[in-house]
């Protein structure tokens, strides 16, 4: 008895952030739908920052899907849709920025410092394999 | 020894982006449109539902366009020195009701006094949208031509008026 209202609480814990926001469909058209569902899934709500419009049910989340509703049903694309919230907020607004000179930094750097990386991981073991193996204890005390 | 310079270097660069990284306000956004022109508006006023306030009312004069909302703790903190600085003469004051309820902001600007020459009332938010507005009070500095200035994020002060408003408009005026 007990396990199984463990479990309904924990089955309700898992489901409410998902009936918090609007989950009504908002176009017909299946194709529009899957658009606009991973349009909202990539857009940051600027006032709580660590969730997407679709997570957040600020009013600034509502207002920002309310908007791209109306973007997909006048037609625009999924770049108009973007360069709209770039202009208004900026590169941020968008969880999967762009590549453009202000970004590319954030787009390169994790393979810099995975080269990086690799290039030391590769010279200390270069050093190691050359060293006779006797040295070696005395090298690393 | 050498090779070690180049581990130390590495380490001290990344903490360096930690360093610039982590003292910065992540909430504190730069607004896109510093240095281009305000976006264009037109709105109903709060106070009389048939007048309209839009892009033309500020030009030709340095302006503060002001949003803010009755729901906003920050807007209360910030009023008395709004009031403060319209009756100083110093800048026309023009507010953005943004998300709110106009008897709920008609009875705030009779009850707590008026600073704005205007405020339009954006009821559902577009032109906050417009404006790049993602928390009130937002307060929006343009220059004669409609371009905006600055922006500053939270409740404004006398200090940050004086550090962050003031030169920007002398500096404008020099030119």
């Amino acid at each position: 008895m007990i396990r199984r209202m463990l479990f309904a609480c924990c089955v309700a814990l898992l489901t409410t952030s998902a009936l918090a926001i609007d989950t009504g469909k908002a176009f017909d058209d299946p194709e529009l739908q899957a658009r606009y569902e991973k349009l909202i899934d990539e857009v940051r709500c600027l006032k709580c920052q660590n969730q997407t419009i679709k997570d957040s049910n600020a009013f600034l989340a509502g207002d920002l899907r309310r908007e791209i509703r109306r973007m997909i049903s006048e037609g625009m694309t999924d770049e108009q849709i973007a360069d709209f919230l770039v202009q208004r907020y900026g590169e941020f607004a968008l969880y999967r920025p762009r590549m453009t000179g202000k970004t590319l930094f954030l787009w390169i750097a994790p393979f810099a410092l995975l080269l990086f990386g690799g290039f030391g991981l590769y010279r200390i073991v270069r050093h190691r394999a050359n060293l006779p193996i006797d040295e070696d204890v005395i090298e690393e005390s | 020894m050498a090779r070690h310079w180049w581990t130390v270097i590495g380490f001290v660069v990344l903490l360096g982006f930690l360093a610039f990284g982590l003292t910065r306000d992540p909430n504190i956004l730069p607004s896109p449109f510093i240095g281009k022109p305000a976006p264009e508006f037109s709105l109903p006023t709060v106070l009389d539902p048939e007048k309209t306030i839009g892009t033309d009312v500020y030009r030709n004069q340095y302006a503060l366009i002001n949003v803010w909302a009755t729901w906003c703790v920050g807007c209360r903190q910030e009023h008395a020195f709004l009031l403060r600085l319209a009756e100083s003469g110093a800048i026309p004051i023009y507010g953005i009701n943004w998300r709110d309820n106009r008897a709920e902001a008609m009875d705030w600007l009779q009850q707590l006094g008026n600073p704005y020459v205007a405020s339009g009332y954006d009821a559902d938010g577009r032109v906050g949208i417009n404006w790049g507005v993602y928390g009130a009070p937002e307060t929006f500095l343009l220059d004669p031509d409609g371009i905006v200035l600055y922006k500053h994020l939270g409740p404004l002060n006398r200090a940050a008026w004086e550090q962050d408003f003031v030169p920007l408009i002398n500096g404008g005026a020099k030119k």
